[in-house]
C-alpha cells in the first residue's frame, strides 16, 4: 500500500531544523521553534502510528522508481513504533535542553543540529534500502559528533575523539560489508536482496558478509568487545545530549541488526550462537563495569550496555516469543534511558557534581522529586507491575522453550545486577546524608531557579515518567503491539510482499 | 587489473588501520583518510571492472544486451566520497581544537574521561 503519510516525520523535522538555521543567534525564539517542532513532530509521528497500525505496511517508493529498482521508504508496525517512541523522547529533551544547555552552546546551532539528529533517526527506521540505510547512519553519527562536541570543553572533546574514532571505524566496515553484498547480489534493495542472497552459491562469503555487519552494528550499539568508546564518552557532552544518544542511538543499532539479520540474511545456527555468546558477555561485562563506577552518569552508561545484551539475545533465539520480548523491551529501554539521563541531569543541576561520593541527601531535600525518580528506577530493574517486568517474561519463556539456560542465567543476573546497583545509587544519592561540601558560588542551583525554570526541568522527566507507567500498566496494549511486530519480523514474507508488490 | 587493485586495497586497508591505532593525533586523521579510501575502491571494484561498455541503450532496442559497466557502484562511491569528506574535514577540525584545549597530540595521555572519579 502507498501512502505518502510515513514521509511526514522525515519532513517535519528537515524544515524544523532549516527554519533553525535562519536564527541561529536568537536563542530564544530557536528554543520556541524547536519545541513547538517537536509537539508538531509528535503529533506527526502518532498519525503515522495509528495509520500503519489500522492498515497495515505502507511504502512510499521515492521519485516513483517502483521497488527493487529505487529507493523505498517501508513503514511497518516496528519502524512506526520506533518513530512515535522517537518522537516522545525528543519532546522531552526538547524542553529539557531549552533551560538544561547553556546559551552558549545553544548560539551554535544546538537545535538545528538536534533535529537533524531526529531526522536521521527517523529515516533510518523507515528506509527499506541498505544503502540508504548507511547514508542516514551518516547523517545520525554526524549530528552527533556535533552535539557531542558543542562547547568544547576538556572532557567533552577527548570523548569526541573516542567517539568520533570508533563510529568512523563502524561506518567504514559496514560500508565494506555493503559493498562486498553489493558485489554479490547486484541489488540494494533489502527485500530484493532477502531473495537474492539465498541463491548465491558462495555461502562463506555471505557468512562473511554477514558478521562485517554485525561487527559494524555492533560498535554502534556497544556490545560486549566494542563498548569501550560508550562509557569513555556519555558522560561528557550536557545531559540532555547525553539523553537523546543514549535513548536512541544505540538502539538504532539493535534496530538495523535486528532489519538485516531478519530480513537480509537467514539466522545460521552459527549466527544464533555468535549472537548468544555476546548477549550473555554484553549482559556481563556491562553489569560488572556498573557495580565500580561512582559517576552516576558512567553508573547509567554501563546500564545501557548491560541492557543491549537482553536486546541481542532475543534476537538470537529468534522465534516469535522472543523477538515480541525484543521489541517490547525495545520500547520501555528507549523512553527509561532517556528519562535516566535527564534525572541525572536534574541531579547534577540539585548538587553540582555527579560524583556519588560527594553528593546525597537529595531525599531530605527534594520528597516530592524524589518520589518521582525512584518510578523510573523502579522500573529499570523491572519490579512488577512496572516497564522493566513484561519483556522479561517473553524473553525468559523463549530461553527456556529453546533451552538457553545460559542466557536465562545471564538475563536474571542482569536483572538482578541493576536492581544491585539501583539500590546502591539510591542509598547513597537519596539517602545517605550530605557529605560536607563547599558550595560553588558561581554555579546556578536547583533551587535558585525560577518556578517556570524548574518546570521545564521536571516536565520533560514527569512525561517520561507517564509514558513508562502506561507501558507498565498498559503492558496488554504494547504487548499486542509487540506481538504483531514479532509477527511481522519473523515472517519475513510479509516485509517482502509488502515492499515488492506494492509498486 | 583486479589483482592489482585489490592488493591496493588490502594496502589501502591496512595502512589505514595501522594509523588509526598510532598513538598521534594526526596519524589518526591520516588513517581516517586511507581507510576511508580504501572502502571506496573496494566498492568500486566489487561493481566488476568492464572496460569501454557504457551502460547506454541503442535507439532500436529496449535493453542492453551483453557486458556493460554498473554505474550504481560509481553513484555509491560518489555519495561516499562526499560523506567521508565531510567527516575528514570535522576530524581535523576536531582535533585541532582537541589538541589546543588538551595541550597534547599523544592519545594514550587521552584517558581522564575513562578515569574512576
Amino acid at each position: 500500500m502507498t501512502n505518502h503519510i510515513i514521509t511526514l516525520p522525515l519532513l517535519v523535522n528537515l524544515f524544523i531544523s532549516i527554519i533553525l538555521m535562519f536564527y541561529w543567534r536568537k536563542v530564544r525564539l530557536q528554543k520556541i521553534v524547536s519545541v513547538a517542532g517537536s509537539v508538531l513532530g509528535l503529533a506527526v509521528a502518532i498519525l503515522v502510528f495509528i495509520h500503519v497500525y489500522q492498515n497495515g505496511t505502507q511504502t512510499v517508493a521515492s521519485g516513483n522508481w517502483s521497488a527493487p529498482f529505487g529507493i523505498v521508504l517501508v513503514g511497518d508496525m516496528l519502524a512506526a513504533t520506533l518513530i512515535l517512541l522517537t518522537a516522545i523522547s525528543a519532546l522531552a529533551v526538547s524542553v529539557f535542553s531549552t533551560v538544561a544547555v547553556i546559551n552558549a552552546r545553544l548560539r551554535f546551532g544546538y537545535f538545528s543540529v538536534f533535529h537533524f539528529l531526529i531526522l536521521g533517526l527517523n529515516g533510518a527506521f523507515l528506509t527499506g534500502d541498505i544503502f540508504n540505510l548507511y547514508v542516514w547512519f551518516e547523517i545520525i553519527i554526524i549530528s552527533s559528533f556535533v552535539l557531542i562536541s558543542i562547547g568544547g570543553e576538556k572532557n567533552q572533546l577527548e570523548g569526541a575523539v573516542k567517539y568520533f574514532t570508533l563510529n568512523f571505524f563502524a561506518s567504514m566496515i559496514f560500508l565494506t560489508a555493503l559493498g562486498i553484498l553489493y558485489g554479490l547480489a547486484g541489488t540494494l534493495n533489502m527485500a530484493d536482496l532477502s531473495a537474492k542472497v539465498s541463491q548465491i552459491d558462495n555461502q562463506v562469503l555471505v557468512e562473511v558478509c554477514a558478521i562485517l555487519f554485525l561487527v559494524g552494528f555492533g560498535i554502534k550499539s556497544a556490545v560486549f568487545p566494542l563498548y569501550f568508546w560508550l562509557p569513555a564518552s556519555y558522560h561528557t557532552p550536557p545531559a540532555a545530549v547525553s539523553a537523546i544518544f543514549s535513548g536512541l542511538l544505540t538502539k538504532v543499532g539493535v534496530y538495523a541488526m535486528i532489519r538485516v539479520f531478519s530480513v537480509i540474511f537467514e539466522m545460521t545456527p552459527f549466527l544464533q550462537t555468535l549472537l548468544m555468546v555476546i548477549a550473555v558477555l554484553t549482559i556481563f561485562s556491562g553489569g560488572v563495569g556498573s557495580l565500580i563506577q561512582n559517576n552516576i552518569r558512567k553508573v547509567f552508561s554501563y546500564l545501557i550496555i548491560c541492557h543491549i545484551g537482553f536486546m541481542i539475545g532475543g534476537l538470537a533465539m529468534f522465534t516469535k516469543v522472543a523477538i515480541a520480548g525484543v521489541a517490547f523491551y525495545l520500547i520501555h529501554d528507549i523512553i527509561i534511558k532517556t528519562n535516566l539521563f535527564l534525572i541525572a541531569g536534574l541531579i547534577f543541576r540539585m548538587k553540582a557534581s555527579s560524583s556519588m561520593r560527594k553528593i546525597g541527601g537529595i531525599y531530605s531535600n527534594y520528597p516530592k522529586l524524589s518520589l518521582l525518580i525512584s518510578i523510573p528506577l523502579f522500573s529499570l530493574i523491572g519490579i512488577p507491575p512496572l516497564s522493566g517486568f513484561w519483556p522479561k517474561i517473553s524473553l525468559i519463556i523463549a530461553s527456556f522453550e529453546l533451552k538457553h539456560y545460559w542466557f536465562f542465567g545471564a538475563l536474571i543476573f542482569g536483572s538482578f545486577i541493576t536492581l544491585v546497583i539501583i539500590a546502591r545509587l539510591w542509598s547513597r544519592v537519596f539517602w545517605k546524608e550530605q557529605p560536607k561540601m563547599d558550595s560553588n558560588p558561581k554555579f546556578n542551583y536547583f533551587y535558585q531557579l525560577s518556578k517556570f525554570d524548574k518546570m521545564r526541568f521536571v516536565l520533560p522527566i514527569v512525561l517520561l515518567t507517564i509514558v513508562t507507567l502506561y507501558i507498565g500498566f498498559g503492558a496488554e496494549h504494547i504487548q499486542e503491539i509487540s506481538t504483531r511486530i514479532a509477527e511481522e519480523i519473523v515472517n519475513k514474507d510479509l516485509y517482502i510482499n509488502a515492499v515488492l508488490k506494492s509498486s | 587489473m583486479e589483482i592489482l587493485l585489490a592488493i591496493m586495497i588490502g594496502f589501502l586497508y591496512a595502512a589505514g588501520i595501522y594509523m588509526i591505532m598510532r598513538r598521534s593525533i594526526v596519524k589518526l586523521i591520516l588513517g581516517i583518510v586511507l581507510l576511508g579510501n580504501g572502502v571506496n575502491l573496494l566498492i568500486f571494484l566489487l561493481g566488476r571492472i568492464t572496460k569501454g561498455e557504457p551502460p547506454i541503450i541503442p535507439g532500436t532496442e529496449s535493453v542492453i544486451e551483453g557486458l556493460y559497466a554498473d554505474p550504481i557502484p560509481q553513484a555509491l562511491i560518489l555519495t561516499a566520497i562526499v560523506i567521508s569528506f565531510g567527516l575528514q574535514s570535522f576530524a581535523i577540525i576536531l582535533v585541532k581544537r582537541a589538541y589546543k584545549v588538551l595541550g597534547t597530540d599523544d592519545l594514550d595521555q587521552l584517558n581522564t574521561t575513562d578515569e574512576n572519579s
